[in-house]
């Protein structure tokens, strides 16, 4: 540590100490205000909130229990059944409005288990500048080289088909691709004076991490969230699609198009219904995110200049 | 000093993939109790029981075990699958033809595509065909392939036009080059999937190619516009779209799973999938290892591509 560095530690420490934080609590609040200002944001969570809406009331709306036979296999719409029957003789309707829960709170909490593992996993490698750093770049290069729907199958050919594995093998697969991107964001805020002056004054290191280095990062963080998420929906939705999600007789969107795939001829709604609602949910959180990182190039814009 | 970059490159490559093997490999100890009881099951034969033990090695130390498969696979002996009891690679390559067959074919409207739709959207920036391009990639960028795959099939296998099957039905011993219209769906949803990630990064590299100073002397120059575009713009424009389209390559390795489920597509994804439902460890191991394989490879074309075309990287080492 030079003597210029603790000399431009004091001069920080004279100042209130709030005052170090306090700028990326704003940029932070400026970024999400920006992106609002963005026609697609708002279009965007609209979608979402449409969708969340039905997955959480449909349920209670559903004209039929989504496993009761109303009638007999692939029917037509008729009154009682309004989006006809599925390839059992179930309300496509009724199954319908069931099956968007699993995929969202599934891919939600993937998401969220692979931001909070890659931030730890990108802030520790970034502060820490030797070894470590190394080593948690090295595991992550391993957990890279899988297409990540592989790594999640591997996963369920030894297990099982298990609801907390996919939220497991999905959220760890995201982890080291949020970890590469905040270790990059990070690198270049842990060069800064406050981090420097943290050091000086013997703050404890996971608080100049999580307290000092986090705040700094939180932007590029909020456009790795909105991606995770459009990847997440996609992961679980292929998973239970191709039938290791939610087991029958469960009604559960990805499933859904696979139990009545090769009825598509005959009944496309039952098919058609889940395919919409899945295309649907990830541009909508596609659309945030890209108006997240429309405002991020601005505000960088401006710095800049 | 390139070939110090190239070899250092290799030999992380290699390391990856030993640790990607360790990990593949701790899959079969992930399994409850006995490994060969819970991949048959209940009704396991006694014969079977012992035909996997011994394919396993159960017998004898972990690592005897690890060694002895690692071994299997980098000599090509890739072990016999657990539900049919017939050898994994006899069992794979047909289907690895026709798994290559429908990424190669891809990768070859893809690639051209996406230069293409990037050069074509750069020079009519922000003009109404720039914005509806950039928006029709941004929601065929956020569609799950299986939803892409599905819209193709209910437009161009069933409710609308009769074009092209929706399941790739292939006779026995037929291969999916002797019938190529049912690699034709499959393969537009591969390349619907890949085609904006990539054009996406063209375009902004070709933006800032066309703003440089030697494209406005070729003009000044005289040259004519097509030749300043693809003599001048062009090759210079497609360095950073190289790490790009490895990744999107890379990335077909995984596509592939779920698009060939959907088509019925006789390829590894396909045989992924059922193996995975009849917990088929030896199979699953064996394409896994191959899928990590053939990514590490590309991103390794990619990084000794870009050294190889950059001087400034090509010099690093000096």
């Amino acid at each position: 540590m030079s003597d210029q560095t603790v000399e431009r530690a004091a001069d920080l420490l004279e100042q209130p100490p709030t005052l170090i934080p306090t700028a990326p609590a704003r940029a932070r609040l400026a970024l999400v205000a920006d992106a609002l200002r963005l026609g697609r944001t708002r279009f965007g969570l609209a979608i979402v909130a449409l969708l969340v809406l039905i997955a959480l009331a449909g349920p209670l709306v559903a004209p039929h229990s989504p496993t009761e036979f109303v009638g007999i296999p692939n029917s037509k719409p008729s009154g009682d059944a309004i989006f006809g029957t599925d390839a059992l003789g179930r309300d496509v309707l009724s199954r319908f409005l069931h099956g968007g829960r699993t995929v969202l709170w599934l891919s939600a909490a993937a998401t969220l288990l692979g931001i909070v593992v890659g931030v730890v996993v990108g802030l520790i490698a970034a502060y820490s500048r030797n070894w470590l750093d190394d080593v948690l770049m090295r595991s992550n290069d391993v957990l890279l080289a899988f297409p990540q729907i592989i790594f999640v199958l591997l996963a369920v050919s030894a297990i099982g088909p298990k609801l907390w594995l996919i939220v497991l093998t999905v959220g760890l697969t995201h982890a080291p691709r949020v970890a590469r991107v905040i270790r990059g964001a990070a690198l270049e805020v842990v060069e800064r004076d406050f981090v420097k002056s943290a050091e000086v004054v013997g703050e404890a290191r996971w608080r100049i991490v999580f307290a000092e280095v986090l705040p700094n990062v939180t932007s590029p963080l909020l456009v790795e969230v909105g991606l995770r998420m459009t990847y997440s929906i996609g992961l679980v939705a292929g998973i239970s699609f191709l039938g290791f999600g939610l087991q029958p007789p469960s009604a559960d969107w990805g499933l859904m198009i696979n139990e009545n795939r090769l009825s598509i001829t005959v009944q496309a709604w039952s098919v058609l219904l889940p395919v919409i609602a899945i295309g649907l949910l990830t541009v909508g959180t596609n659309l945030v995110t890209d108006g997240l990182s429309r405002a991020l190039a601005g505000i960088d814009r401006q710095a800049d200049s | 000093m390139t070939t110090r970059l190239v070899l250092r490159r290799l030999a992380l490559a290699l390391l990856t993939l030993w640790l990607v093997s360790l990990l593949v490999f701790a899959a079969t100890l992930a399994l409850p109790g006995d490994a060969a009881q819970a991949i048959l099951g209940r009704e396991a034969t006694p014969d079977r029981l012992a035909a996997l033990r011994d394919q396993l090695h159960l017998d004898e130390p972990v690592v005897t075990q690890y060694l002895k498969w690692l071994g299997g696979i980098v000599t090509g002996d890739l072990g016999n699958s657990a539900a049919t009891q017939a050898p994994v690679g006899e069992l794979l390559s047909d289907r690895v033809g026709n798994s290559l067959f429908l990424v190669l074919i891809s990768a070859a409207v893809a690639v051209p595509l996406s230069i293409m739709v990037g050069v074509w959207t750069a020079m009519r920036r922000d003009r109404p065909v720039d914005h509806v391009v950039s928006t029709a990639s941004l929601i065929l960028a956020s569609l799950p392939e299986f939803v892409i795959g599905i819209a193709l099939i209910l437009l161009f296998a069933t409710q609308v036009f009769h074009a092209f099957p929706a399941v790739s039905l292939l006779g026995p011993g037929e291969k999916a080059w002797d019938d190529p219209k049912v690699v034709v769906l499959p393969a537009a949803t591969l390349v619907l999937a890949v085609v904006p990630y990539i054009s996406r990064i063209m375009r902004g590299s070709m933006v800032e190619v066309l703003e440089s100073e030697y494209v406005t002397m070729a003009t000044l120059k005289g040259l004519p516009r097509r030749t300043v575009i693809w003599r001048h713009a062009v090759p210079n424009a497609i360095v950073p779209a190289i790490q790009v389209t490895a990744l999107q390559l890379a990335y077909l390795a995984g596509g592939v799973v779920v698009v060939e489920f959907v088509f019925s597509y006789p390829g590894i994804g396909a045989a992924l999938v059922e193996a995975v439902g009849n917990r088929d460890m030896p199979v699953v191991q064996d394409v896994t290892m191959l899928a990590a394989g053939i990514y590490v490879g590309l991103n390794i074309l990619a990084d000794v591509a870009t050294i190889l075309v950059t001087p400034k990287l090509r010099t690093a080492g000096r």
